[in-house]
């Protein structure tokens, strides 16, 4: 790579430092809150699409397929340019005007939905994967449907599905990035931004790659924590595709 | 809400909306080609007892899949040209970003789909005289593709979607294509619906088709 | 025709096997017994060299099989052995699973190969089978092609873990029968299995393993009159309940 200036320090200077951290803060912010929404909506879903009325089942399959099949980016930009001109004349005006962080809240909708559905395929691959057996013998001493679900299905569902959550909710991490494409000031914009200013591409962009391993790994290690405390003897995780 | 669909717009723009589809397609088959390729040598590496070999395998792999496809684009896009030494498309950046990154996802596909067989197979023909490598053509690899294949193509259908993100580097692609008569014309609505919708029934369709073949053909 | 000599292996610490010696004369059947974790199935799968073991000698018709130099899929190709899950290959014909090794391994053409799996099938029963795939063959059925499948090698030797261990009741008759009628026929054999009915028809010696070793080695009127050993009487007791 002859003819390049190689120029870590001024990571460390105003205001690029500041830029990192922020970009990073809100990535963080923007995938929690995102996973905040994600998790109990796709709970929802992902238990519709085992239900014993077909009509809940389909409602649940009619989610995941619409939000798996649109690129996330297209949801993104549908999410801020199409939907709230297709508001009602007063909602658009304060989505459009006055709500505050529009881009924010735009990007954290767009990727607290479509997250949902993938935790939904993971919830659901969870709750088939108990023998029918568990239904049934369940059903026989007197529980109610619900009951069935949250005494025996969703305690057992939700520790064997712990793996592929967390990698989903590291997906969700990494899909941060596109909130770039709106306007969200993350972090892999930010390194872009720095690279615009600085040309320190390299050193900018090897910055934002080593904090997304970091959490990736820290991510991982805490999981696996969570995983083993709660692992029952003789189940084994599974996972959607 | 109908109202204010126009068509006509739409129609003007559908041949530049159709060469940014060819980029898009373009993009995908090469990706998925290469990154199919990579990724079987990236997967032999890793299931021979070669030490070093199997960790440097997890590490690219592990490294490649802890970071967003959108920062994997940007690497390749600045860096390809100042490697390589002269100035390159941005086609073939971002060609050998989307190959370098799907490698690892197909890798580890390809990985799963061989060590998923019981190990008494191996064995079993391994006890009648077999050699490895005759073991590993005649009873291993055949049950591991059958197997592998509708989860390399729902992989496929994911890559198929990811290129929209060349929208960061500029590259005309379906949606860039769409996105730029939108600005032009202020006309976002008819130009993402459309897109949406194009995307939605060709994944759809995709995954119900591999879905089928799963079915069909699975062991 | 088969000596295992103070064989033992060893995971980490953990031993697997415990110095164990035996000897198969050719035509000999020996069952082999234990309760589980004894490292029966580890034992036996020694013999033809796919489970490494840590220390000793094992020579079959000679071949010492943890020599570097032997040439193992030689020397596996000419014994013959049967898994507790049949393992026949699930993307091939029961014809094509009986000619693929000989084909590929004894290098016999197509026309020969297949010959010898109807022949093999026929004394089987299982004619009408040949060309179906083993998802479509019950148990019992899918077991008694494995056997052909090894048999098709004209093995001086079979070795069997377990085979009737995976079967429904009804369908372990049919495959014992088959067995018995190859020890008749003066099969060498090694058989790790519970059917004690087995043993006491037409097996020559019984040995009993616990945790690793061998505990007992005895012909076969011996074992089942009088066991020397408190673990092999226990065994018994339990076993011959039903």
């Amino acid at each position: 790579m002859g003819g390049y200036n190689w120029n870590w320090p001024i990571l460390l200077k105003d205001p690029y430092f500041g830029w990192i951290v922020s970009g990073f803060g809100n990535t963080w912010l923007l995938a929690v809150l995102a996973w905040a929404i994600a998790f109990p909506l796709g709970s929802v879903v992902g238990i519709l699409r085992t239900a014993d009325s077909r009509a809940l089942r389909l409602i649940g399959t009619a989610y995941v397929e619409l939000f798996r099949n649109i690129p996330l980016l297209v949801q993104m930009f549908l999410w801020y340019y199409v939907v709230p001109e297709l508001l009602p004349a007063d909602w658009g005006r304060w989505v459009k005007r006055e709500m505050p962080y529009p881009q924010f809240i735009t990007a954290l909708i767009c990727l607290g939905l479509y997250s949902a559905s993938r935790v939904a395929e993971q919830v659901r691959s969870g709750i088939e994967a108990i023998p029918q057996g568990q239904r049934f013998a369940a059903m026989a001493i007197g529980l109610t449907p619900v009951q069935v679900y949250r005494y025996v299905l969703i305690p057992v569902a939700y520790r064997i599905i712990v793996p592929p959550l967390t990698s989903d909710f590291l997906g969700v991490f990494k899909n941060s990035s596109l909130a770039l494409t709106i306007g969200v000031l993350e972090l892999t914009s930010q390194a872009r931004q720095i690279e615009e200013y600085t040309f320190a591409a390299f050193e900018a962009f090897a910055t934002a790659t080593v904090l997304y391993c970091l959490v990736t790994g820290l991510v991982i290690v805490l999981m696996r924590g969570v995983e083993k405390r709660s692992r029952i003897a003789g189940t084994i995780a599974v996972g959607a595709q | 809400m109908f109202s204010v669909f126009d068509v006509a717009v739409l129609q003007r723009a559908l041949p530049f909306l159709w060469n940014g589809m060819r980029l898009t397609l373009q993009l995908t088959t090469m990706a998925v080609a290469g990154g199919l390729a990579l990724g079987l040598v990236l997967a032999v590496m890793r299931l021979s007892s070669v030490r070093p070999l199997t960790w440097l395998v997890a590490a690219y792999v592990n490294f490649l899949r802890s970071m967003p496809l959108i920062l994997v684009i940007f690497w390749f896009y600045t860096l390809v040209p100042k490697i390589i030494g002269r100035s390159v498309s941005g086609f073939d950046s971002v060609l050998i970003a989307f190959i370098m990154f799907e490698a690892a996802y197909y890798s580890e596909i390809i990985r799963a789909g061989i060590s998923s067989l019981r190990r008494d197979q191996i064995s079993a023909a391994l006890a009648l005289g077999l050699t490895r490598i005759q073991a590993m053509r005649y009873v291993v690899l055949p049950q591991a593709i059958r197997n592998m294949i509708p989860v390399l193509l729902t992989q496929s259908i994911v890559m198929f979607q990811d290129t929209s993100l060349v929208y960061v580097v500029g590259l005309r692609d379906f949606l860039t294509s769409a996105d730029i008569v939108a600005s032009r014309d202020n006309r976002p609505i008819e130009m993402y619906l459309t897109v949406a919708l194009v995307f939605l029934i060709i994944c759809f369709s995709a995954s119900r088709l591999v879905n089928k073949l799963r079915r069909r053909y699975a062991l | 025709m088969i000596t295992l000599s103070h064989v033992s292996k060893w995971y980490g610490s953990f031993r697997v096997l415990d110095d164990c010696s035996m000897a198969i004369a050719k035509g000999e059947v020996v069952v082999i017994c234990g309760p589980s974790g004894s490292g029966k199935s580890t034992l036996i799968k020694c013999i033809n060299g796919l489970e490494p073991f840590s220390k000793g000698h094992i020579t079959v018709d000679g071949i010492s099989v943890g020599d570097k130099s032997t040439n193992l899929p030689k020397l596996r190709s000419r014994i013959g052995m049967v898994f507790q899950n049949f393992e026949l290959f699930p993307h091939m014909t029961a014809t094509d699973n009986i000619v693929l090794a000989q084909q590929k391994v004894l290098n016999r053409d197509r026309a020969t190969a297949r010959a010898k799996s109807e022949e093999l099938l026929a004394r089987m029963g299982l004619s009408e089978h040949a060309q179906k795939y083993p998802s479509q063959l019950s148990g019992g059925q899918q077991q008694r092609v494995a056997i052909a499948r090894a048999l098709a090698m004209d093995p001086i030797a079979m070795l069997f873990d377990e085979p009737t261990s995976a079967l429904d009741p009804e369908m372990i008759t049919e495959v014992l029968d088959v067995m018995v009628q190859l020890a008749l026929d003066g099969m060498t054999m090694a058989v790790v299995t519970h059917e004690m009915g087995f043993a006491r028809k037409v097996a020559h010696r019984v040995v009993f393993m616990d945790q690793g070793a061998i505990v007992e080695d005895a012909p076969k009127e011996e074992f089942f009159g009088t066991p020397r050993s408190e673990r092999a009487q226990l065994f018994l007791s339990k076993i011959l309940q039903h």
